[in-house]
């Protein structure tokens, strides 16, 4: 929430965004969420979430690399020829991810171990690609700032909610401090388990569609 | 350099190590392209192409050139370029000699290059540092088990359409969950042969 409240009180006074800034920020994050409705990026939110901390970082990453490569994008938008456009997106973004990556091994050697190939996996991750070519190409640098940092967002949360609800039922733990005690509580080890990750987005999206309303043209 | 065989690798890679079940590579397409069973074969063969072509160029690659230059930290972009470039060969091929199924597969083919099962098994095998032997065993295992997978589902999802779905359930969030059952029959392999 403070994030929100951040970015428009930067943004509206001074017209940064041409008044946009807002609306980007809502239809990222939580209109067009690009993992619960868009359904995009899922690899990494199923793979990572097994506990809170991961899911964290793996979000920072995300919000990092898509602003980064927003950024980049939309600087550069003019000068990229049609063609080889892609291959450019590809070559910023694989930038960004190289970036955090080194960061993450040479100070939480721990954290950068237990996330193995799925931080490089970012690359490949279609939120990202999605946003590069689809907002950062036709936008200016500072809208695209806020689309990169609306959709990171929008995906950090998710995976902040389900790593907490696979980390509790599966552990009983919230940042190895006991929640649900073991007295009352056995814990459900399907929920760190590969199928709990489905099963938990699964519902997390239909939750999300019963909310909202099904989309019409999304019924097949 | 672990001891394993490659052929313990290789079954491994399609059963308990399972690189969509277990490891969640791929999702992306795996989710859209399942509605039928046609397209399901049309892509999990394509992939499984990709997938072991791409892992021995990168193996090659790998060993070859970015070691001894001391660039192994530039492995992400070599890796995604090399997959690029022969999803892009791969097209052109298929364009060219059967024009029926890049008709089935469409806009898919060229997704294959952010198909992330691609890239992840490239990474497995640097991570978990495969010889060359075994790196063909885990790339053919892990495009087979992916293939197997994304066929499975479409043969449920076909018979789900005549099911009574809840509204909000429908499509992507119980092709989640039907995932997630297939996933716990994957786990009964769990113990018939175990890598890392």
């Amino acid at each position: 929430m403070a994030d929100k409240q951040l970015a428009c009180m930067t943004c509206q006074p001074k017209g940064l965004c041409g008044g946009r800034g807002l609306l980007t920020l809502k239809e990222g994050a939580w209109a067009n969420n690009p993992l619960a409705i868009q359904v995009l990026g899922i690899c990494s939110a199923l793979a990572v979430t097994n506990r809170l901390e991961n899911s964290l970082v793996m979000g920072g990453a995300l919000i990092f690399v898509c602003v980064g490569s927003n950024l980049l994008v939309s600087l550069l938008r003019k000068r990229t020829p049609h063609r080889i456009r892609m291959i450019a997106e590809v070559a910023i973004i694989a930038t960004f991810v190289i970036l955090f990556d080194q960061f993450l091994r040479a100070f939480y050697w721990d954290m950068s171990k237990q996330l193995g190939p799925y931080v490089g996996l970012i690359i490949t991750n279609c939120i990202v690609m999605g946003r590069a070519e689809a907002f950062a190409l036709q936008n200016p640098p500072v809208l695209s700032i806020v689309d990169g940092v609306a959709n990171g967002l929008g995906y950090a949360v998710i995976l902040a909610i389900i790593g907490f609800f696979r980390e509790l039922l599966g552990t009983g733990e919230i940042f190895e401090y006991k929640v649900l005690s073991g007295q009352w509580y056995t814990p459900n080890q399907l929920m760190i388990l590969a199928p709990g990750a489905f099963f938990a987005l699964g519902i997390l999206i239909g939750i999300f569609n019963a909310v909202k309303g099904p989309e019409p043209g999304e019924k097949k | 350099m672990s001891e394993t065989s490659a052929w313990v690798i290789f079954i491994a890679a399609i059963f308990t190590n399972n690189i969509l079940l277990t490891n969640f590579l791929g999702m992306c397409s795996f989710i859209a392209c399942s509605g039928q069973i046609r397209t399901s074969i049309g892509l999990g063969t394509a992939v499984t192409f990709v997938l072991i072509m791409t892992t021995i160029l990168n193996y090659v690659i790998y060993h070859f050139v970015l070691v001894p230059l001391g660039i192994a930290h530039l492995q992400f972009i070599i890796f995604i370029a090399v997959i690029a470039a022969f999803v892009q060969l791969v097209e052109m091929f298929v364009e060219r000699f059967s024009p029926r199924l890049y008709f089935t597969l469409g806009i898919f083919l060229p997704l294959i290059t952010v198909n992330c099962a691609i890239l992840g098994a490239s990474l497995f095998m640097i991570i978990r540092k495969y010889s060359f032997i075994q790196s063909v065993g885990f790339g053919l295992g892990a495009g087979i088990g992916w293939a197997v997978a994304i066929v499975m589902l479409a043969g449920l999802r076909q018979k789900m359409r005549y099911s009574n779905i809840p509204e909000p359930f429908q499509g992507v969030p119980i092709a989640m969950v039907v995932t997630g059952v297939l996933a716990m029959a994957f786990m009964g392999f769990a113990g018939m042969v175990s890598i890392q």
